[in-house]
């Protein structure tokens, strides 16, 4: 049962990865792409997330957590630089 | 005292003029000096068994796996040459402490001439040619800074720029030369290639190793057709040429032929090359000194000469003739030091060296003139004088020598050549001392004080003293001539009078001829101005000119100022080198099969070569190229944790996070849009990259389709991870064990590449970039808030968790992935959230340490860790580990490269928050302006 359930996880996943690459390839500005790249981001985690359950072991997790706790710092980067140019006032 | 004191005495000497000067020149001269005579006791002190036949022998190894020790021997040949060089440069230590003028730098003079002191010497004690090899490239490059000592001086400069350049390029050749040699005799070690002599000339590379040999030795000994460095050399201090061209620098050539006599004479080619060359030297300084009117180039061009006679003698092959090149080492040191510091004393006096300006000095400097009259006496070879002695002997040589089928060829060109030296020496003493008395001198001429004309005196004693008991000087020179032919030679008898010989007869007439020469030397005036013509230096200053166009030709071709060019040279290289591997040596067939690709994988994949490809495209919107970047560190991440590189991947999200922060710091001030270059540079380039990417991708390809043709090394990592470094985390234990020194040496680059960036932002901080940085405004329209309320919270709230687990990952790393650099990365972060929710003034208020401290504090850690292992005994950053108990927790390990690790973690955040900090305050010192000019306009 957990297979099937991976094996659909996994696609849905996979699915969500190439739409947000089809995303950053035709969105009409950066806004949208930093957008796209933040839920790229959020998609590899769920991904790896789901790989360490297949592969029964918690160092993958312990990577999505790291890309989770660090990987938003990159997004507000980018936003503060669009909005303000500068990202330490 | 140990040879090793011995050798290191006169670089310590060297430092103490630096130290000493500011008591005055005397301590200075006093401290070098001291150092002087202390390595000359030791070298005296170890004479009684050097005349036994014994040698003093020290060893230190240093890279034995290269066949480099730090080998050090005293042998009769050594002792002669290390007792001319301590003992001159005593003398020339004194002299030159009364003639330098007030306004030379004297501590760093005597610097220099300590340094160049301690190269020679490390040139003759040296047993290990590699070894020797080290110093002889020191003399060249103090010699370069001793000639060069009046830098003011544009002839000063060229003369040291030329003997560095012909000197050093000798070397070159020779460093090939000598490893030729090493690789025939199977050692490094003289005394073994010494007894090699056999095997190496007849081995077929001889040839080779020979010419390369001579090269550098002929160079360095100024022989034709490398002579003319010399006599430009003279731009020096007097005391510099009288120490260089005398007893040491160009003696260094032939300290070298001698040292390897046994192993490379006695060949044909051997006789004819050296000694041919030695001939013309001979022939032809005589010949150019006969003209010279400038005190010092006769002196210079005489040098060169008797340098000629030297290598020639050594040419020669017999015993006797090595002898006689022995003896004559020891004489022509001892008379042309002392000739060229009376030439220095004339300078010193009477503000001219030109012998047509000079003239009837007798009776003015009556103790020069006794000086210098006797040196250049024993140099022409008058009898009872020491430069008879070795003349006599070469002459007796040439005689018995059969060159080109003849035995009279030698004879007579020997006897040209004493002749013409007879001619030279006695012009000099008729042209500067006898005449009348002029009344044009530039300055009144007298007798300089004692500290100007004892160390002149000094050597004349020794010029006179063995000119009249030669015998004295027998135990020395008969166990240097011992050295040079690996035979007992303490059985020679040196005297004054051999009977009626043919040299006597050769002798006499060079003298005569010498007379006659003096009498006639206007009606050969057009001889000396046929040879001026003929100068070696058109050909010298071509070579330079044409190296120096195509230098800066290939500079320019590699380094216009962009990036792309010099990064597309270095692509190219690798490109040719791997190109040239793959064509050269085929590849195996394919073991490995390849791995499944799970859907999921592949659209990872299709996502890291659409952003790939379409990177190019889109560079020069620097943001969107930025964003793009964004996504391939993402995958590049994800693809090392699926490839299973835990440790990459948790080092590569963080770093990725770091860099797009500080990018996007350092984009505020850029374009926002790169300038377009032209189609054929974008294509030149974007074919170099496609090339240089495809080529690693079917590298790593062909890599992974195969096994590994050799055993790897991975596998001894693992064995001994946990029993070696004490942890199970082998990446972490190869970085802070195995490979402990690279870490070391990358944190401290590190390091230094966030103080280069703290630099470069301070000097804008300055005067006149803060202008035009205060002049600076945003060119994008602000919006939104500066510190939104959200990110604040969120960061808050985010910033103890993020400590905690890098303290987590920093403590677990030694077994499980992690370790000091992704917790130093992690903990930056932490902070750089922090500055960019509330900016930099808020943060800096509360983060009150200072980067730099940090970034010090951890390369000391590091190496403080290192150094701990001395005191167990232990090679440098050797790791040691041990588990302990403390109640009431459980058992746990300590190990030293935790402490190291501790290092890279504080020089990791201390690195990345100084960068960071440093970039920030540039723009907040731009908007800070801003805003002020908002409020008063």
């Amino acid at each position: 049962m957990i297979a099937i359930a991976l094996d659909f996880a996994f696609g849905c996943f996979g699915l969500a990865l190439l739409l947000n690459l089809w995303r950053i390839v035709r969105a009409p500005g950066v806004t949208d792409r930093v957008l796209a790249l933040d839920t790229m981001v959020v998609n590899a985690i769920a991904l790896l997330v789901l790989y360490g359950i297949r592969q029964g072991t918690a160092v993958y997790f312990e990577a999505a957590v790291l890309i989770a706790m660090v990987g938003f710092v990159s997004t507000v980067a980018y936003a503060k630089f669009m909005l303000r140019g500068d990202i330490v006032e | 005292m140990s040879l090793l004191l011995i050798v290191i005495l006169p670089f310590l000497g060297a430092l103490l003029p630096a130290v000493l000067i500011r008591s005055g020149r005397g301590m200075a001269a006093a401290g070098a000096g001291l150092a002087t005579a202390a390595a000359l006791a030791g070298v005296l002190a170890h004479l009684p068994r050097v005349f036994a036949g014994e040698a003093v022998v020290a060893r230190l190894d240093w890279l034995p796996a290269l066949g480099l020790s730090a080998s050090f021997r005293l042998d009769g040949l050594a002792a002669l040459f290390a007792i001319l060089i301590l003992g001159i440069g005593l003398l020339i230590l004194f002299y030159a402490r009364y003639y330098l003028a007030k306004a030379d730098p004297a501590g760093r003079f005597f610097t220099y001439l300590m340094l160049f002191q301690g190269a020679m010497l490390g040139i003759v004690l040296s047993d290990n040619i590699l070894l020797l090899l080290i110093f002889w490239e020191l003399t060249s490059l103090s010699s370069f800074l001793l000639i060069g000592y009046w830098s003011h001086r544009p002839d000063a400069r060229a003369g040291a720029v030329m003997a560095l350049v012909v000197t050093a390029t000798g070397g070159l050749v020779m460093i090939a030369g000598m490893l030729v040699l090493g690789g025939i005799a199977g050692s490094y070690e003289i005394s073994q290639i010494v007894k090699a002599g056999p095997a190496i000339r007849d081995s077929g590379l001889y040839p080779l190793a020979l010419g390369l040999i001579l090269l550098g030795a002929f160079t360095k000994s100024a022989q034709f057709p490398f002579h003319f460095w010399l006599p430009r050399a003279m731009a020096a201090p007097t005391p510099v040429s009288a120490y260089l061209h005398s007893a040491t620098m160009v003696k260094a050539g032939v300290f070298l032929l001698a040292r390897l006599w046994p192993a490379l004479s006695g060949t044909p080619e051997w006789f004819y090359v050296v000694t041919t060359v030695g001939l013309v030297t001979m022939l032809w300084g005589a010949s150019v000194a006969l003209f010279r009117t400038d005190l010092k180039a006769l002196l210079a061009y005489s040098t060169v000469s008797h340098l000629g006679l030297i290598v020639m003698l050594l040419g020669f092959g017999s015993k006797a003739a090595a002898l006689a090149a022995v003896f004559h080492v020891l004489n022509h040191a001892s008379f042309k030091a002392a000739l060229f510091l009376s030439a220095g004393i004339i300078e010193h006096e009477t503000g001219t060296r030109d012998i047509d300006r000079l003239g009837g000095l007798r009776r003015l400097m009556p103790l020069t003139f006794a000086l210098a009259t006797l040196a250049a006496l024993s140099m022409a070879g008058v009898p009872l004088l020491n430069g008879f002695l070795s003349k006599e002997m070469m002459l007796e040589e040439a005689a018995h020598t059969t060159y080109l089928g003849g035995v009279w060829v030698l004879a007579a060109l020997t006897t040209l050549g004493a002749l013409i030296s007879a001619g030279y020496s006695f012009r000099l003493i008729v042209l500067t001392f006898l005449g009348q008395e002029r009344e044009d001198y530039p300055t009144k001429p007298h007798d300089p004080a004692i500290g100007l004309w004892l160390a002149p005196a000094l050597l004349v004693a020794v010029v006179v003293v063995v000119g009249l008991f030669p015998a004295l000087a027998r135990p020395l020179v008969a166990a240097a001539a011992g050295a040079v032919v690996g035979a007992d030679m303490s059985g020679v008898v040196l005297k004054i009078w051999h009977g009626l010989t043919p040299a006597l007869a050769m002798s006499a007439i060079a003298l005569a001829g010498g007379a006659l020469l003096l009498t006639q030397a206007r009606r050969l005036q057009w001889a000396g101005v046929a040879l001026a013509r003929l100068s070696a230096p058109a050909v010298y200053a071509a070579i330079m000119t044409g190296a120096e166009a195509g230098a800066r030709r290939l500079s320019a071709a590699l380094h216009d100022g962009a990036m792309a060019r010099s990064l597309a040279a270095l692509v190219l290289v690798a490109l040719a080198a791997g190109g040239w591997a793959f064509a050269s040596a085929g590849l195996g067939p394919e073991t490995r099969a390849m791995l499944p690709v799970p859907p999921v994988v592949a659209v990872g994949w299709l996502a890291l070569i659409v952003a790939s490809l379409w990177l190019p495209f889109l560079h020069r919107d620097r943001l969107l190229a930025l964003v793009l970047i964004g996504i391939i560190g993402l995958m590049v991440s994800i693809g090392f944790i699926y490839l299973s590189a835990p440790d990459l991947a948790l080092t590569q999200i963080t770093v990725e996070v770091v860099t797009v922060v500080l990018m996007l710091l350092a984009l505020n001030f850029l374009p926002k849009q790169s300038i377009a270059e032209p189609f054929a540079l974008r294509a030149r380039d974007a074919g170099l990259a496609s090339a240089a990417g495809l080529g690693v991708g079917a590298l790593i390809y062909a890599l992974m389709r195969r096994d590994f043709a050799a055993p790897t090394i991975s596998a001894y990592h693992v064995e001994n991870a946990y029993s070696g470094g004490g942890g199970t985390n082998i990446v972490n234990v190869i970085l802070v064990d195995f490979r402990g020194y690279d870490t070391f040496g990358e944190i401290i680059v590190l390091g230094i590449a966030a103080l280069v960036i703290f630099a470069l932002a301070d000097v804008m901080l300055r005067r006149p970039a803060l202008r035009r940085l205060i002049a600076w405004t945003p060119d994008q329209p602000r919006a939104g808030d500066a510190h939104p309320l959200m990110l604040v919270v969120t960061t808050r709230l985010v910033l103890p968790v993020a400590l905690m687990v890098g303290v987590y990952i920093f403590l677990r790393g030694h077994n499980a992935p992690g370790g000091g650099f992704v917790a130093g990365l992690v903990v930056s972060i932490a902070l750089v959230m922090q500055y960019m929710a509330s900016g930099l003034a808020w943060a800096e208020a509360r983060l009150r340490f200072d980067y730099h401290a940090l970034i010090g504090a951890g390369v000391l850690i590091a190496g403080l860790t290192g150094i701990g292992a001395w005191f167990a005994g232990r090679p440098f950053l050797t790791s040691a580990f041990g588990y302990v108990t403390l109640p009431p927790l459980e058992k746990f390990e300590l190990a030293t490269a935790m402490a190291f690790d501790l290092g890279v973690f504080l020089t990791v955040v201390g690195a990345v928050m100084l960068a960071l900090a440093s970039l920030s305050r540039l723009s907040h010192r731009a908007h800070h302006d801003e805003r002020k000019r908002g409020e008063t306009g």
